[in-house]
């Protein structure tokens, strides 16, 4: 952009004297002669000019197309595995499972996978849920941060918000709401099936999986870090479709009530009806190994979560990250076309204002 | 009691306010406020809930508190309307603190009121109907007055109607008989007569009443009124009798009802509004359907997780409450902080006029101000200005100027050296002539030398003007004569003879006693043959010490030379000459004659002017015919020239102003001669027309003919459209003013260059704006000085009231006001543009912001189930319209500048943008709402696009709802800062501060709102913690943002670069402008036709000469004559050459200041001359201008003078000697 330097103007500012030959007998009302007042403040005057938007769009080219290549071979490097265990077919092993959902009896199947490419470093673990509206109005609304942040008063007395998951029996549900009472609850479990046939548990991390500003600032169980979960949650009602009390997530006093990471995932909403989340991650062993190595397993999932209804999918992904995180085709590929639009765009200016341009309209204000 | 609601009659009893307070008629304060402290908060809130918005936003405010439809907390609709609502109502309260100051200020002015017999100081608002009060010389008449007795004789006395009518000549009002000789306070006190007369009314010249006094009937006329906004002169003082008070009086009810103005641009942001409140229904039933839609097919099914809310039973109901949670969502099209805004702009602007120096006078010192806040932008789109006259175009001041004697022309010496010197010294007469004005100026020497030699000639012409006119004379002390003239053009020019010697002493009925070089002599005045219209003459008859008698008579030129004597032929000739000359310069011009007349010959005519004057049918006609008979065979002396002093610089803005092509009309009270000549003094009207249209009928149907004879052809309009002009008097305008006509009228007078309405009433003046207004959709600008121009400053678009003059009303009720005419170009042209370009530019982007920051929401409900969720926080929302991005747009529609103020005065063609509202229109505002669409598009589906299936480098998934909401208000936040930093063409540093304040300001509140110590203390709240640390982290985010802004902004960047390539508009503009002032510089036709305009005649009443034969106006005391002795005659010569040295040496001594022309670095851009004419400001410094060293020194010479007056930089006139031709007329301008 062509800069031009526009400075105070003179011709009213070089007899300052003039008004106080009045004296000061008379007080004059002329105004002051302040460059603001005057509207003469010195300004940049960009103008757009040949000069400044051709090169604009030839270096916006030149340095999105770089971009978009490497984002797209680094996305590319990516190693991605998704496995659809809803059971709407009938061939799937889980079809039983989905068909039949009571709350009493747990159903479990197991999916057989393989992968043909090692998995190198850590692999993180997802459960995807499809046309699940996590970014409802109503859903996302539904909930009492205060609660979940060891609030004792809006333990005993949960936000109106979020009703009608707000008591249960007259007893209080916590944690309160439709996000956490629709709590995603399938376990799942990965075995690595040796060449000899031989199944091999994975160890799944459960550690880390969510902002520590939320498993540390956000979420806290009431009554501090250390007290009795049981005791603290003695009044309460757990959520209803909820198969145990929220402090029986997990046995570990760190993970579990409201500051289980499971829960903590759960309820940061979506923002779209499609998501994954993160689920386990699968840590790195040895340098030597691949943390999964190419070739058969098996998930074993413990049924529990009900989609069929709403036709809703769910899904195991497993996927290892690089620097700008997993797998995502989508920039590299829009960067690599914005790049060459606007490349492209440059040429055609450039072409359109050789042709047919003004190319100094500047000199015809003063001819 | 009665209560009149509607007043039929008006019956008032003098000095018995018991009976007059029956009748409860309006006391005499006048209230314009609007509010008083206690009714302030109810009344204020009240008037603002009528506007639309704010009631609509009321609305909004009460569907959010409903929980199920609620999409938005409460405070995102309350801070932004109870922000609006008080800053409104602040100014509210200062427009009406001064309301109420302007009104205490005339209600509280004192008068003197008889009360029980003794005069008692009152204020003007407690004076009521039915007192008698007492006006004293050049005070404000306080009310509408019946003239009881006054202190002149026969109980006349002199009024100043310019308040009022804008008519300067003075008018003559008479009490009646019976009620004169109550003279004295005692006598006042005990009248008891009652008037029975019309209800108040706005017709100024009619009066119709009954007064019952002592059991007889008197009728009444207007002939016995005094009315409010008049000036009482020449008169000591006077009583009257209150008929009509306070909102009664003509004045008021002629003052027109005050509307509330708005701008075309208000009024198209309006329907923009509606329109986008259609939109806004439309996007909401679409955003609904698809939520029936979805309740049904998914929303159904997925109650397991997401159950109904209680009141909701069915998809229908759903759909119905997310119609309006959507309502409330997109609400933010259309913002509440526009309408702010767009207020604080303008009161930006305001100032900016308010603070400008070179719309100050220091000779009035006073300063452009801009009394509404709301019109700025309408200055840059005026197409039609009505300006009044006397005041305004004129300084209400005649001099005599040029004379032309036998042949001789005098008082041209400063035409040789360009016009208007000041330099050169007027003469001094007071040295050798005692009884000399000492306010009158002329400047060549070679009259008085003639004077002095004695040239017959010359003394028969100074004498013509000390005899032949009808001025009264006053001498209070010996020597110090005060004339009392009815029209100033008349005491100029007995004024000029006084100063030449010829000093008119006094009158008295047969008489007449001047000094003439220092002698007094007595003529014995046998006849005054009156002045009328038709006559366009007056003449005296005089017999003069020696015994001879002689006619003298003045007159137009065209009138007295058909009866001038055969062997006048050739000195008719020249005086013709000077007299197309003076008319050229816009001159008020008149001939004057003598014929010598015997003894028998006098007699015989005495005896048949006795005749007719006794007669009592057809006396007009037959004394005009008796008249006819005696000037006849006269001797022609000479002509004179008046100018009526126009304001500095008028015809230089007016032909910048039609350069903008903005359409001048003149419209004024006074008689037509006069309005023309005026219009060619201020070159609104040229010999180089093609046609002059007047148009004078006195019935309906003459005046159709006049106007369908003159129209142009219609073939011709567009061609030569402006060649045209049109003078059209008062009564002709009544009839064109019809509804049948006024479509002619208007058309015929739009396709003239020039209008000039003459003899309107303050009332019709209204009508021709109004008729302008209605049927051409275009923007008027009303001008005026006096109270006559209330009514019109009130109807047009913009009103314009020049201060620093005595009345105030025309500025009280004005818009905008300031002291000179010139003025008004820079209003106009650099401030009236400026704020045209810089509203446009706001309003495009500000609902641009708003259309890329709403409709995300719009594409979010498609995946959200249409539940109505917003994308972004609540805060930001709240905040993003009054916080993040309000101040760099407020700064672009404060400070934002194209070209430089210089320009744009010297390319008036820049203004055309304004009037053909090329800049901001409903073709641009759907462009903006267009980009505005797009941009949202690409704000939402960039982020979904990558968001959607991107982690964090630690794995966490990105497509949560927070990280989506901070990634797309950051983008949005930064498009739309990129997006104002194209926009803004002129970076002050408060831009700078306010753009990167602004996003400064984003990210530190997104960090302090997504920080754990506000979520601590409301954890409810403020639930996006640490949302903007794990989010803007992250290198994809980043990568997203720049993405989302190259896509948006590109194509805008690439588009602007098209239209700037291909289709440059400015220079386009400025091209043409060029042409113009080419055009304008080719030698003018002056000689071609002359037209010789004679105004002064006319420009007094009828009816004087018979005052004075009668003797009615005479003072017994000035019957006495005192004699003065010549004592400096003798030493004139002596006198004069002192003078003249004087004048050469200080001529001399003037120092060329060299500062000045040292400065001149600046080379112009206009390589010729020829177009320097528009260069500005640069009057002192232009080398290549001038091309003779003579030149030089002249333009070096004045440069002093630019600094001494204020009022006079503006203008400077310089003749340019060019060898092309031989002298052109330069205008330069400062």
């Amino acid at each position: 952009i062509m800069a031009s330097s526009y400075g105070a103007k003179e011709e009213d500012g070089h007899h300052p004297g003039s008004a106080g030959l009045g004296g000061a007998a008379i007080r004059t009302k002329k105004p002051d002669n302040t460059a603001f007042k005057q509207q003469r403040l010195p300004a940049w005057q960009p103008i757009l000019t040949a000069g400044t938007v051709l090169p604009a769009f030839f270096i916006i080219g030149l340095i999105f197309i770089p971009i978009g290549i490497g984002l797209y071979v680094t996305s590319n490097n990516i190693k991605e595995f998704e496995l659809d265990y809803t059971g709407t077919d009938m061939s799937s092993p889980c079809f039983n499972c989905s068909q039949s959902w009571n709350s009493t009896n747990t159903c479990k199947c197991e999916l057989f996978f393989s992968l043909d490419q090692p998995f190198e470093s850590n692999v993180f673990m997802y459960y995807g849920l499809s046309n699940f509206y996590q970014n409802h109005r109503r859903y996302v609304k539904s909930r009492d941060d205060s609660q979940l942040n060891g609030d004792e008063r809006s333990l005993k007395e949960p936000s109106k918000e979020c009703e009608p998951y707000r008591t249960n029996e007259n007893k209080p549900i916590a944690p309160c709401g439709a996000i956490a009472n629709s709590m995603f609850n399938d376990t799942l479990d990965l075995f690595y099936i040796d060449p000899n046939g031989k199944k091999r548990p994975i160890s799944l991390t459960k550690k880390g999986i969510a902002w520590w500003t939320d498993k540390h600032v956000k979420f806290r169980n009431p009554g501090g870090s250390n007290s009795n979960l049981t005791t603290v949650f003695k009044d309460t009602a757990k959520p209803v479709n909820w198969h145990k009390p929220v402090y029986e997530l997990d046995v570990d006093i760190e993970n579990n009530g409201f500051i289980n990471e499971d829960f903590i995932v759960w309820m940061r909403t979506a923002a779209l009806p499609t998501f994954r989340k993160l689920y386990r991650i699968i840590q790195k062993n040895n340098d030597m190994t691949p943390t999964l190595p190419r070739g058969n397993y098996s998930l074993a999932v413990t049924y529990n979560y009900p989609v069929r209804s709403f036709e809703g999918r769910k899904r195991m992904i497993l996927s290892t990250i690089s620097w700008m995180g997993g797998k995502n085709p989508f920039l590299g590929i829009a960067y690599i076309t914005v790049g060459s639009i606007c490349f492209f765009l440059g040429v055609v200016l450039l072409f359109i204002h050789h042709k047919y341009g003004n190319r100094n309209n500047s000199s015809d204000i003063a001819s | 009691l009665f209560v009149f609601f509607t007043e039929e009659e008006r019956r008032v009893r003098a000095n018995d306010r018991e009976y007059n307070e029956k009748f409860q008629y309006a006391s005499n304060c006048i209230m314009t406020s609007k509010y008083n402290i206690i009714t302030f908060l109810p009344v204020n809130l009240f008037e603002q809930f009528q506007e639309v918005a704010n009631t609509y936003f009321l609305f909004l405010l009460i569907l959010q508190l409903i929980p199920q439809i609620s999409s938005l907390s409460w405070f995102t609709t309350i801070v932004p309307l109870v922000l609006v609502l008080s800053i409104t109502a602040v100014k509210d309260a200062t427009d009406d603190y001064f309301r109420h100051k302007s009104d205490n200020q005339v209600n509280n002015r004192q008068s003197q009121v008889l009360i029980g017999g003794i005069l008692q100081k009152e204020k003007w608002m407690n004076v009521r109907v039915g007192d008698i009060i007492k006006l004293e010389n050049n005070q404000f008449v306080a009310a509408d007055l019946l003239l009881l007795s006054s202190s002149e004789p026969h109980s006349l006395c002199y009024i100043e109607t310019a308040e009022l009518d804008g008519e300067t000549n003075m008018k003559v009002r008479q009490s009646l008989s019976v009620t004169s000789e109550l003279g004295d306070p005692n006598n006042l006190a005990q009248f008891d007569g009652e008037v029975v007369c019309e209800p108040p009314n706005n017709k100024l010249d009619r009066f119709c009443g009954t007064l019952y006094w002592k059991d007889c009937k008197y009728p009444l006329s207007n002939q016995n009124m005094l009315l409010r906004g008049c000036v009482l002169r020449n008169t000591e003082s006077c009583y009257g009798l209150v008929i009509f008070a306070g909102p009664d009086t003509k004045l008021m009810q002629n003052s027109g009802r005050t509307k509330f103005k708005r701008t075309s641009i208000d009024r198209l942001m309006n329907t923009l509004v509606l329109w986008i409140f259609g939109f806004l229904v439309c996007m909401g039933v679409i955003l609904a359907i698809g939520n029936a839609v979805w309740e049904k097919e998914v929303g159904a099914l997925f109650q397991s997780f997401l159950p109904w809310d209680p009141p909701v039973d069915n998809f229908l109901f759903s759909a119905f409450l997310s119609f309006w949670s959507y309502v409330i969502i997109l609400n933010t099209v259309v913002p509440i902080s526009l309408y702010v805004s767009v207020e604080v702009i303008r009161l930006g602007h305001s100032y900016f006029i308010n603070w400008d120096r070179r719309m100050f006078c220091s000779r009035s010192n006073t300063a452009a101000e801009a009394r509404t806040t709301t019109l700025n932008e309408e200055l840059g789109q005026v197409e039609y200005i009505f300006s009044d006259k006397t005041g305004t175009l004129t300084q209400n001041i005649m001099t005599f100027n040029k004379c032309s004697i036998n042949g001789r022309a005098y008082g041209e010496v400063m035409d040789i050296l360009g016009a208007q010197q000041k330099r050169v010294q007027p003469l001094d007469f007071t040295a050798w002539n005692p009884l000399a004005d000492r306010d009158f100026c002329f400047y060549d020497q070679s009259l008085l030398e003639a004077v002095m030699v004695g040239e017959p000639a010359v003394h028969e012409f100074l004498r013509v003007l000390s005899l032949c006119h009808t001025v009264m004379s006053e001498e209070k002390r010996e020597g110090v004569l005060v004339y009392k003239a009815q029209s100033p053009d008349e005491g100029a020019l007995v004024t000029a003879a006084r100063n030449f010697g010829f000093v008119f002493r006094s009158r008295t009925p047969g008489t007449v006693t001047t000094h003439e070089l220092g002698k007094a002599v007595t003529y014995t005045l046998l006849a005054i043959l009156d002045f009328n219209n038709i006559r366009k003459r007056m003449s005296v008859i005089v017999r003069n010490p020696e015994g001879r008698i002689r006619l003298y008579c003045k007159g137009a030129d065209t009138v007295l030379f058909e009866r001038l004597h055969s062997c006048n032929h050739e000195l008719m000739n020249i005086t013709s000459d000077h007299l197309n000359e003076y008319a050229g310069d816009g001159l008020r011009t008149l001939a004057l004659a003598y014929r010598d007349l015997s003894e028998e010959q006098w007699e015989a005519w005495a005896e048949r002017f006795r005749g007719a004057d006794k007669a009592t049918d057809c006396r007009d006609d037959r004394l005009a015919a008796v008249y006819e008979e005696i000037e006849q065979d006269m001797m022609l002396l000479g002509a004179t020239a008046v100018e009526d002093k126009l304001q500095d610089g008028v015809p230089e803005t007016i032909a910048i102003l039609s350069l903008a092509n903005i359409k001048i009309w003149v419209l004024t009270g006074d008689k037509q001669e006069t309005a023309v000549n005026i219009g060619y003094s201020c070159k609104m009207l040229t010999d180089d027309m093609t046609e002059i249209f007047i148009v004078n009928g006195h019935t309906v149907q003459s005046v159709r003919e006049e106007l369908r004879y003159n129209a142009p052809p219609s073939s011709l309009l567009e061609s030569i459209s402006g060649e045209f002009a049109l003078i059209i008097s008062g009564h002709s305008l009544a009839h064109a003013l019809e509804a049948d006509m006024e479509r002619e009228f208007l058309e015929t007078a739009c396709a003239c260059r020039a209008v000039i309405c003459c003899r309107v009433t303050p009332l019709q003046k209204a009508l021709v704006v109004e008729l302008v207004k209605r049927h051409k959709k275009a923007v008027t600008l009303a001008i005026g000085d006096g109270a006559n121009d209330v009514s019109m400053i009130k109807t047009a678009h913009i009103g314009v009231g020049i201060s620093g003059q005595e009345g105030i009303q025309a500025v009280l009720a004005s818009d905008y006001s300031f002291s000179q005419f010139r003025f008004l170009q820079r209003l106009l042209l650099v401030h009236g543009r400026w704020s045209y370009l810089r509203m446009c530019r706001f309003l495009c982007y500000f609902f641009y912001k708003n259309f890329a920051f709403t409709m995300v929401h719009f594409w979010f409900g498609f995946f959200c189930g249409f539940s109505a969720q917003t994308v972004y926080d609540q805060y930001f929302i709240t905040l993003y319209n009054i916080v993040y991005t309000s101040l760099p747009v407020l700064a672009m529609g404060i400070f934002d500048q194209d070209v430089p103020e210089q320009r744009s005065l010297e390319y008036p063609k820049l203004y055309e943008p304004g009037q053909l509202n090329l800049l901001f229109n409903k073709r641009e505002f759907f462009i903006c709402i267009a980009q505005g669409i797009y941009t949202s598009v690409v704000l939402f589906f960039i982020p979904y696009g990558v968001l959607s299936h991107a982690t964090q480098s630690n794995g966490v998934p990105l497509a949560d709802y927070q990280t989506f909401a901070v990634t797309t208000a950051t983008a949005l936040v930064i498009v739309v800062s990129v997006q104002i930093a194209l926009d803004t063409g002129y970076w002050t540093a408060i831009n700078h501060f306010f753009i990167w304040g602004s996003l400064g300001t984003y990210f530190t509140i997104l960090f302090a709102m997504h920080s754990s110590i506000l979520f601590n203390i409301f954890p409810k709240q403020f639930h996006f913690l640490g949302s903007a640390h794990n989010t803007l982290g992250q290198p994809v985010v980043w990568l997203t943002i720049a993405l989302a802004t190259v896509i948006s902004i590109a194509p805008v960047l690439a588009f602007r670069f098209l239209k700037l390539d291909l289709k440059p508009q400015l220079s386009d503009t400025v091209r043409n402008t060029q042409l113009v002032l080419q055009k304008k510089r080719k030698p003018g036709g002056r000689v071609g036709r002359g037209s010789r305009r004679s105004g002064y005649a006319f420009a007094h009443q009828e009816g004087f000469g018979e005052l004075i034969t009668s003797g009615k106006n005479m003072r017994l005391s000035s019957m006495a004559l005192a004699t003065f002795a010549s004592r400096h005659s003798s030493s004139w010569i002596d006198t004069l050459r002192r003078k003249k040295h004087a004048n050469s040496t200080g001529a001399q001594n003037t120092p060329p200041t060299g500062e000045d022309s040292a400065a001149s670095s600046q080379t112009p851009p206009l390589s010729t001359s020829s177009s320097a004419a528009g260069k500005a400001g640069q009057a002192c410094n232009e080398p290549v201008l001038t091309h003779s060293p003579d030149d030089i020194a002249l333009s070096v010479i004045r440069c002093p003078e630019r600094e001494v007056g204020e009022c006079s930089t503006g203008t400077v006139q310089v003749n340019i000697h060019l060898k092309t031709s031989s002298s052109t007329n330069c205008i330069l301008w400062g």
